[in-house]
């Protein structure tokens, strides 16, 4: 009983930083942009967050500089592959470089400092239900805005015009730009959300999952997030499902650990990336299936000029 | 009357390229109006700019007599204008009602459903509301494609090539229903190529050429070929005639059956043949099948190794550069990317297909410059040299390139898919020439093409593809436009496969 | 909700081919440039910055032998990716290809007693490669079994092979006089790599590079199975019509890359390093990815790009020791200059034109 509720604990705070980062991807990828950066928004959004965190003790403005730190970056990203033209894979990938590097410089003189550990509120009534209160209702309140935020994209994705229209720019640019819809002005509003999802994400793993900053912290949970959107066909629901697995299988090692199984940490640490390139095996097995639930324009430059 | 639209000496430079030359132009309410040219002749551009898709260098344009400004499409649409693309632009993974309401801004979600049925019924364009896009035919989608531009209650409505992926049949919905909306005051602009089509829908006709506009006509009052000479500013060429009985069996095609990633790449169970000497047609409307049956000729997909012979030696199973070396060569229809490499000189889009030009593993320059070198010299290639990037030809000039690349090797078989689309005349000629000479000295040769009279024009046998099937074969002389109109739909007799 | 700027980008006729060269010298000025503006707002005299990072790295015999050791790694590496890159196989894993050859070579090395000759030194160095190759085979034949994602299973393979370096330094590998600290026992001077300049520590690792880089020149331009790759990467569909095997072209680059980012790996390890440890290599994988890119994915390109990437590692450590900087600024730098090279690099295929506001109208 101790672990079950000890498991489903660890898993939801473990799966909020994947399901918040993958929220942002499915919207800003559903309009047919790929962000590889996302690591490197992460990292910088949790060295902001845990900055001021630090010097104010405010948790709601840290939370705050972080989604804005990764909004920032994500608008950045998007001046250069829908302004400039530029190749979105090397530019994501220069984003998640640079990011990785800008953390660490930021970092530096914070290496090794920890905010002091807070009891977290829960919800109220709810928390005091023995076995599930627990386990699911005594957690941080970003935890359950993570569950309201899935909610929100999916009722936004296909209960309104807005989803709709997204939908649409993201199968075909070429088309939604000939109905006189503004291609660039979308996609760079669904990048900045993707950022500010991933910089919620970052400033929760450094304020509030483990207080303190590291370097390279988030220990490629931007990456996993990515995969975990192909694997989840980008769809809000599945991606719940996926994070929270995810996150079940990073605490694994832990688990273990308690119940006396002796295998060496690193090895159990490699878990979660090896369950990713298995899972990532068998979802592409079918590329055909894969096609047919992508964004048809993922990846593609699009030139309104040309 | 006032015009509706008018179009005041429109200008429009790309780089050197005049697409527009100081085009003036009136439509008036209520009428059908066609543009008619060549490829290249600069009708889409005067529709992109129509549309806002393209701003003018110079000139003016004016709607009920007032001049304005089209800067989107956004602002097209708002002034009443609604286009019907030649590729639609539809999103294949959404659903029709889907697709019709992203068409509809103003309309609120839920209302959109009643205005398609209302639409629906007046015009005739019958349509499932909740059915995906991604599974509806060609002419199913085009009815998308008018019933969303039909929304904002246009006023003036442009269709650029709407029959180049029709059948026969289906054309005549779609005229009928034009015809009705000249009829409700809509003014209807109707972009085509198509000389017969004009002369039956079209009340006006602007012809172009070269970007300008070269004559305003009633196309009802004019023949065909006194259109085709506007069009084409000279009598078309002649193509050197032929009368030659064809020889030994070359190629030959048996229960070639195909399941490919979509369902446009099915074949069920294809069979013909060609002989040593002869041209084979096969016609059809795009996306029935044609390039799964060239990928599976040319060696790009494999087959059983019997589905395909090639002089009685079964080579289904093999690649493109086996099919090669015994003597099959092809000719596909995108030239860049796909019969050459764009972004590569022609020295090495040579080396692409020149089995013999590396040897042990290292590449032969010497003898590629000079096959090259000659490629260019006896097809006339207008280019800077054998560097030249493969992108930086015109697309007449690559053709050339390409096909004389694959016929100075002196293929046994030729495969060729659209062997002059988006071609220059001069360039068109000098294609079809050669053709017909490789013909000449024995090649066997199948031609797939679009373009009905450039098959009556080359080929000794024609037949036609259709979902995936073949039509029996017969002669280019026993079958006249309107019946292989009629097989092109499937409509062949039935219980005959194609078998010569 | 559109933005009309007054310029707009119109895609040129032709490539550039001048601003195919101009861009990677323009984003390294740019870099610079924004260099010293980092330096001013941390309190620090621009120039002063500047000078320790470029100039006196570059000031003694010593100091080029250190940027020529430096630069070996990201050599090997970078021929490797401008390989993969070409042939549009995207492997950003090879710093996870660089750690298994670190481990394989260095295991080799090991084994080495006193009494051991010399020729364990080439043995070495083809273990690192087997190794090194080895770890990209598992992407190689994920992608070519699964269709699965190479930029994702190369990235999850790097912290897979972080972790298994560290589990075996920790344990197997581990040094029992090390005192308990996680790194193996010095290597055996005979499993050392020969030094080519006395006095420094510059090691046949750099000439072994130079060598490379020739025989890729040469591949790339002359041979069948560079075309192959060429066409590959640039239209698939062209590859395939002229009958070239995409899995073999894969399986090609992905191993070759494997095992030229191992035999950085092993000459790390047996070179400057001299033992195993946690942290063998500051994310030469990673820069070499963009190495690669500001080389133009050309192996002289790659040459001179490595150089400058090694410029600002050792640049970096100088303005850490000289002026008490963060030795993270390094990785400022290198995300800097393929932000700029990719911003550059879009002049290649676009100009700018003014948009036209007023129209003229008809005479």
């Amino acid at each position: 009983m101790e672990s079950f509720v000890a498991l489903v604990a660890t898993t939801m705070n473990a799966g909020t930083p994947l399901l918040l980062a993958a929220l942002g991807i499915v919207i800003s990828e559903r309009s047919g942009v790929v962000n590889l950066g996302i690591e490197g928004m992460m990292l910088v959004a949790a060295v902001l967050g845990f900055t001021v965190v630090h010097w104010t003790g405010s948790y709601g403005l840290g939370f705050v500089a972080g989604a804005l730190a990764g909004a920032a970056l994500a608008i950045l990203f998007g001046a250069m592959t829908l302004g400039l033209l530029t190749n979105q894979f090397a530019t994501g990938l220069a984003l998640a470089l640079f990011g990785a590097g800008l953390s660490a410089f930021i970092g530096q003189p914070l290496q090794g400092l920890t905010l002091p550990a807070r009891a977290h509120d829960g919800i109220p009534l709810l928390r005091d239900i023995p076995v599930l209160g627990p386990a699911l209702f005594s957690h941080h309140w970003l935890v359950y805005g993570a569950l309201a935020l899935a909610g929100a994209v999916a009722w936004f994705l296909f209960r309104t015009r807005g989803g709709l229209v997204l939908r649409a720019v993201g199968e075909s640019p070429e088309s939604a730009h000939a109905l006189g819809y503004p291609v660039r002005g979308i996609r760079f509003a669904a990048l900045a959300f993707g950022g500010a999802c991933a910089g919620l994400a970052g400033a929760y793993l450094s304020t509030v999952y483990t207080p303190l900053w590291s370097e390279g912290m988030a220990a490629g949970r931007g990456w996993i997030a990515l995969a975990l959107v192909t694997f989840a066909t980008w769809r809000p629901g599945r991606v719940l499902l996926g994070a929270y697995l995810f996150g079940g299988v990073t605490m694994l090692q832990f688990h273990l650990q308690g119940l006396g199984i002796e295998v060496a940490t690193q090895l159990l640490a490699m878990t979660p990336y090896l369950a990713t390139i298995v899972v990532l095996a068998l979802i592409s097995r079918n590329p055909r299936w894969i096609r047919l639930n992508m964004p048809a324009s993922l990846g593609k430059p699009f030139n309104p000029n040309a | 009357m006032t015009p509706r639209l008018a179009l005041t000496g429109i200008t429009k430079h790309y780089g050197d390229v005049a697409a527009n030359e100081d085009v003036t132009l009136a439509v008036m309410p209520g009428e059908i109006l066609a543009v008619l040219g060549e490829n290249g002749a600069g009708k889409s551009t005067l529709m992109k700019v129509v549309y806002g898709v393209a701003q003018p260098d110079a000139g003016t344009i004016a709607i009920d007599g007032v001049q304005i400004e089209i800067t989107s499409p956004a602002r097209a649409r708002a002034l009443g204008i609604a286009m019907v693309f030649q590729h639609f632009a539809l999103f294949d993974s959404l659903t029709v009602a889907e697709n019709i309401a992203l068409g509809a801004p103003e309309h609120p979600l839920s209302k959109v459903d009643e205005r398609v049925r209302e639409l629906s019924r007046r015009y005739g364009l019958e349509l499932h509301p909740e059915r995906t896009v991604h599974d509806l035919s060609v002419g199913e989608r085009q009815r998308v494609e008018i019933l969303r531009a039909l929304m904002s209650n246009p006023r003036i409505l442009i269709l650029d090539e709407p029959t180049s992926v029709l059948t026969p049949q289906a054309v005549d919905r779609l005229f009928e229903t034009l015809r009705q909306l000249a009829a409700d005051g809509v003014s209807v602009v109707f972009i085509s190529h198509k000389l017969d089509e004009i002369r039956r829908l079209a009340t006006r006709c602007a012809v172009m050429r070269a970007g300008r506009l070269v004559a305003t006509v009633d196309p009802r009052g004019e023949s065909e070929a006194a259109l085709a000479r506007l069009m084409l500013g000279a009598d078309p060429p002649a193509i050197a005639a032929h009368d030659s009985p064809p020889g030994a069996v070359a190629l030959e095609v048996a229960g070639l059956t195909v399941h490919g990633p979509e369902r446009r790449h099915w074949l069920h169970d294809l069979a013909f043949s060609v002989r040593c000497g002869e041209i084979l047609g096969i016609a059809g409307v795009s996306g029935n099948g044609q390039s799964a049956l060239m990928a599976s000729l040319a060696g790009e997909w494999k087959a059983r190794p019997d589905a395909v012979r090639l002089f009685g030696e079964p080579v289904g199973h093999l690649g493109p550069a086996a099919r090669r070396a015994r003597g099959l060569r092809y000719i596909p229809e995108q030239r860049l990317g796909h019969g050459a490499v764009p972004e590569l000189s022609l020295l090495d889009n040579v080396v692409l297909t020149g089995d013999a030009l590396h040897r042990h593993g290292v590449l032969q320059r010497e003898e590629a410059t000079r096959v090259a070198v000659s490629v260019i010299r006896a097809f006339d290639v207008r280019t800077e040299g054998v560097g030249a990037r493969a992108a930086s030809l015109s697309g007449g000039n690559l053709q050339r390139f390409i096909v004389g690349r694959e016929t100075l090797a002196e293929p046994r078989v030729l495969v060729v898919d659209q062997p002059t689309w988006g071609v220059d005349v001069g360039a068109a000629v000098a294609i079809r020439n050669a053709l017909i000479g490789l013909r000449g000295r024995g090649c066997a040769i199948v031609v797939v093409s679009e373009e009905i009279d450039e098959l009556y024009q080359l080929c000794d046998r024609l037949m036609v593809i259709a979902k995936g099937r073949l039509s029996p074969v017969v002669s280019a002389h026993d079958i006249g436009v309107d019946e292989l109109g009629r097989w092109m739909a499937g409509l062949w007799p039935a219980g005959e496969e194609a078998r010569a | 909700m559109s933005l009309a700027l007054p310029l707009a980008l119109v895609p040129r006729a032709q490539p550039s081919r001048a601003l195919t060269w101009l861009s990677p010298v323009a984003a390294a000025v740019l870099t610079l440039g924004a260099g010293a503006l980092l330096f001013a707002l941390m309190g620090q005299d621009p120039l002063q910055g500047l000078r320790v990072f470029l100039v006196e790295p570059l000031a003694t015999q010593r100091g080029w032998s250190e940027l020529a050791l430096k630069a070996t790694p990201l050599i090997l590496c970078a021929l490797g990716l401008t390989l993969c890159f070409r042939a549009n196989v995207w492997n950003i894993g090879a710093e996870g290809q660089l750690i298994a050859g670190a481990i394989v070579g260095g295991s080799v090395a090991l084994l080495a007693t006193s009494a051991t000759s010399r020729a364990i030194v080439p043995a070495i160095l083809l273990a690192a490669a087997l190794g090194g190759a080895a770890w990209a085979a598992i992407t190689a034949w994920l992608r070519d079994r699964f269709n699965a994602n190479e930029i994702l299973v190369s990235l999850m393979l790097v912290y897979v092979a972080q972790l298994l370096l560290s589990w075996l330094v920790h344990g197997a590998l581990r040094d029992p006089q090390g005192f308990g600290f996680p790194q193996s026992k010095l290597f055996e001077s005979v499993a050392r790599m020969p030094i080519v300049i006395a006095g420094t520590r510059l090691h046949i690792g750099f000439p072994l590079a130079l060598a490379i880089t020739a025989a890729a020149w040469w591949l790339l331009a002359r041979s069948l199975i560079g075309f192959q790759l060429k066409v590959t990467g640039l239209a698939p569909l062209a590859a395939s019509y002229a009958g070239f095997s995409s899995r073999r072209v894969l399986w090609f680059v992905l191993l070759s890359s494997g095992a030229l980012a191992g035999v950085a790996g092993g000459l790390e390890a047996t070179g400057p390093v001299g033992q195993l440890t946690p942290t063998i290599s500051p994310g030469y994988g990673f820069a070499a990815i963009i190495v690669a890119f500001v080389g133009r994915l050309h192996p002289l390109g790659v040459v001179a790009g490595s150089l400058l990437m090694a410029l600002f590692y050792i640049g970096g450590e100088l303005a850490q020791s000289r002026l008490g900087l963060p030795s993270a600024l390094t990785g400022v730098y290198q995300g800097l200059l393929l932000f700029f090279l990719l911003m550059c690099d879009t002049f290649i295929a676009y100009r700018l034109q003014w948009r036209r506001t007023a129209r003229a109208t008809a005479a």
